[in-house]
């Protein structure tokens, strides 16, 4: 290839071309970053520097503590990882349960189910907001941590991507641990769930990523320091009309997005592979 | 189920028929939690919300009595629906086409040979990871008239400050920006995935024949890469009409209802102005037009089948 670019009498217009579109690229990823960029900033500056950019200007991680104390955010950082566990371990036993049954059980009424099970793909929880709320009303359990999640534990889309991997499981393996003997849960247990582990992976940070930047549903069923996750709370910390500045707001922007960004950043390889493995169907 | 041959022979009538009634039982059984669930908050409230629509509020003493179709007509009637619809038609327009193109173009050049590419990579996939919420708080403040980044860059170039989203003419195009900074590099990863799986003899070859790069982009790689635009267009759809979580901080639908987009208006009927009747009207409303769009990616998909 080397040769047939040295031999290309265009090159040099091809290499004015190439850095155009390098400065192009970079010029975008500057815009892109920006906004961050500038949050970061009024984050770790006084608040007198926040649109004031200086080289010099004195750093500070005041904001953060001022943030910290003005909202009960412990209290919204435990209630994120509540709804975000209890989400996931729903989750994960639901569909592995429900894709086991469509991949490897041909069950009167198969096909109608799978059809029901793939409408919430488009009937989805976050528009059936009105009718929900009036359920969690009549079962007695608005404003807790179990209401924000139920509508989203029997995920269409997980059981979905798990019964496309339990069905390209080859069959001679499951019929191998039955004719040892194995009960349908144990073959589950022992074929099925070890070999789908990269897409159980992949599944849980799309939904644990999901789920605590998940925002609108969560507002409306919560109305107590003890329920609301950290987007709600934080919602609430940054509309109040006590004159809290905007550095003190960036830092809590900050902080309650820090520990799904920081895991980003250590595991980037994964995150970038999980979402393109829960992508591509 | 599928035992081999020689097995299946010796098998008696009996045997075959309680295999068959096992699977019928545990596969009902395995899928029961699941189904119990989205009955409940999938299947029963779609219904609900279609049934809620043809009754009327109920108001103190009075209780909910059939209206047939008034709640509808209301809704025909209703400025605020028409405009709340007109904007979502506009959002989706513009988000959709301006994240595809730009995460094609950020696929191609994270795939490509340019310096510092982890960097690229990394500051086109950041936005993805924040939560919605966060993204609007930073860019309430990126706005803010005056002291905001906006203003500063463009107080540069001598441009007077502005009430970005206190003017009725420039919010909902500073919506729309928003949720093209934060998708666009969620789409690229899906780009990548596929540029990656493309074989570099057809740039050698394409090389060789002395084709520009563009021409082949435009001949090759892009018609390559359509299964993946239709799988990434129907996301960017659904996030369309899906998220709203931007507006609920940074405009509240306002400056008069000029960014008001659909499920943000089923939110103030619904939980502000607790109108239970016309909040599932509007509810069937957007339900109907993502019944037509999943139509259209049914028809889509059935063709993607065909010439893969």
């Amino acid at each position: 290839m080397n040769s047939a670019a040295a031999m290309n009498p265009l090159r040099s217009t091809g290499r004015a071309s190439a850095a155009i579109e390098t400065a192009g690229a970079w010029l975008l990823a500057i815009v892109w970053i920006l906004p961050l960029a500038y949050a970061l900033w009024a984050a770790i500056h006084p608040s007198a520097y926040s649109a004031h950019f200086i080289l010099n200007a004195p750093l500070t991680l005041e904001n953060f503590v001022t943030a910290w104390n003005a909202a009960p955010f412990a209290r919204y950082f435990l209630n994120t990882f509540l709804l975000v566990t209890m989400i996931l371990a729903a989750q994960l036993i639901l569909c592995t349960l429900a894709a086991y049954a469509f991949a490897r059980f041909a069950f009167a009424g198969r096909e109608i189910a799978f059809i029901l099970v793939l409408l919430q793909l488009m009937i989805m929880p976050d528009v059936l907001i009105v009718e929900n709320y009036r359920t969690m009303s009549a079962l007695g359990i608005v404003d807790t941590i179990p209401a924000i999640g139920l509508p989203y534990m029997a995920s269409a889309f997980g059981i979905f991507l798990l019964r496309q991997t339990f069905k390209s499981v080859p069959r001679e393996l499951d019929e191998a641990a039955r004719v040892e003997g194995a009960g349908p849960l144990q073959v589950l247990l022992k074929v099925y769930v070890p070999l789908a582990k990269p897409i159980y992976i992949a599944y849980g940070l799309v939904s644990v990523s999901y789920h605590w930047n998940n925002f609108l549903w969560p507002l409306i069923i919560t109305n107590s320091v003890s329920t609301r996750p950290l987007t709600v709370g934080l919602q609430i910390f940054a509309s109040s009309d006590q004159g809290i500045d905007w550095s003190v707001i960036t830092a809590a922007t900050l902080m309650t997005s820090a520990p799904l960004l920081i895991a980003f950043l250590l595991f980037q390889r994964q995150f970038v592979q999980s979402f393109m493995r829960a992508g591509i169907r | 189920m599928c035992a081999s041959q020689p097995i299946a022979r010796e098998l008696t009538d009996a045997a075959v028929a309680s295999i068959r009634l096992a699977a019928h039982i545990h596969g009902w059984l395995l899928l029961l939690p699941a189904a119990v669930l989205l009955v409940v908050f999938t299947h029963y409230p779609a219904v609900a919300t279609i049934i809620d629509s043809f009754f009327s509020t109920p108001k103190g003493s009075r209780s909910a009595v059939f209206i047939g179709l008034d709640n509808y007509q209301a809704m025909l009637d209703d400025p605020v629906f028409w405009r709340a619809l007109g904007n979502n038609i506009v959002y989706a327009a513009s988000v959709i086409p301006l994240t595809i193109a730009l995460a094609l173009a950020m696929a191609v050049w994270v795939n490509g040979k340019i310096a510092g590419r982890p960097l690229l990579r990394l500051s086109f996939f950041t936005p993805t990871v924040l939560p919605m919420i966060a993204v609007a708080n930073i860019w309430l403040f990126f706005y803010s008239p005056g002291y905001g980044l906006l203003d500063q860059v463009l107080g540069l170039f001598g441009i007077a400050t502005h009430n970005w989203l206190g003017n009725e003419h420039t919010a909902l195009a500073c919506l729309i920006a928003v949720a093209v900074w934060k998708d666009a590099g969620f789409f690229m990863i899906f780009y990548l995935a596929a540029l990656q799986q493309m074989s570099p003899r057809l740039a050698e070859a394409a090389a060789l024949e002395g084709a520009s790069r563009w021409y082949f982009f435009r001949r090759v790689t892009f018609p390559l890469l359509m299964p993946t635009t239709l799988f990434v267009l129907i996301n960017a759809i659904i996030n369309s009409f899906r998220l709203v979580d931007h507006i609920v901080v940074m405009t509240q639908g306002g400056p008069d209802n000029s960014t008001a987009l659909l499920l943000f208006y089923i939110y103030e009927v619904g939980f502000k102005f607790w109108d239970t009747a016309y909040a599932p009207t509007l509810t069937v409303a957007l339900l109907t037009l993502l019944a037509i769009l999943a139509l259209g990616q049914f028809l889509i998909l059935d063709r993607r089948i065909h010439y893969q």
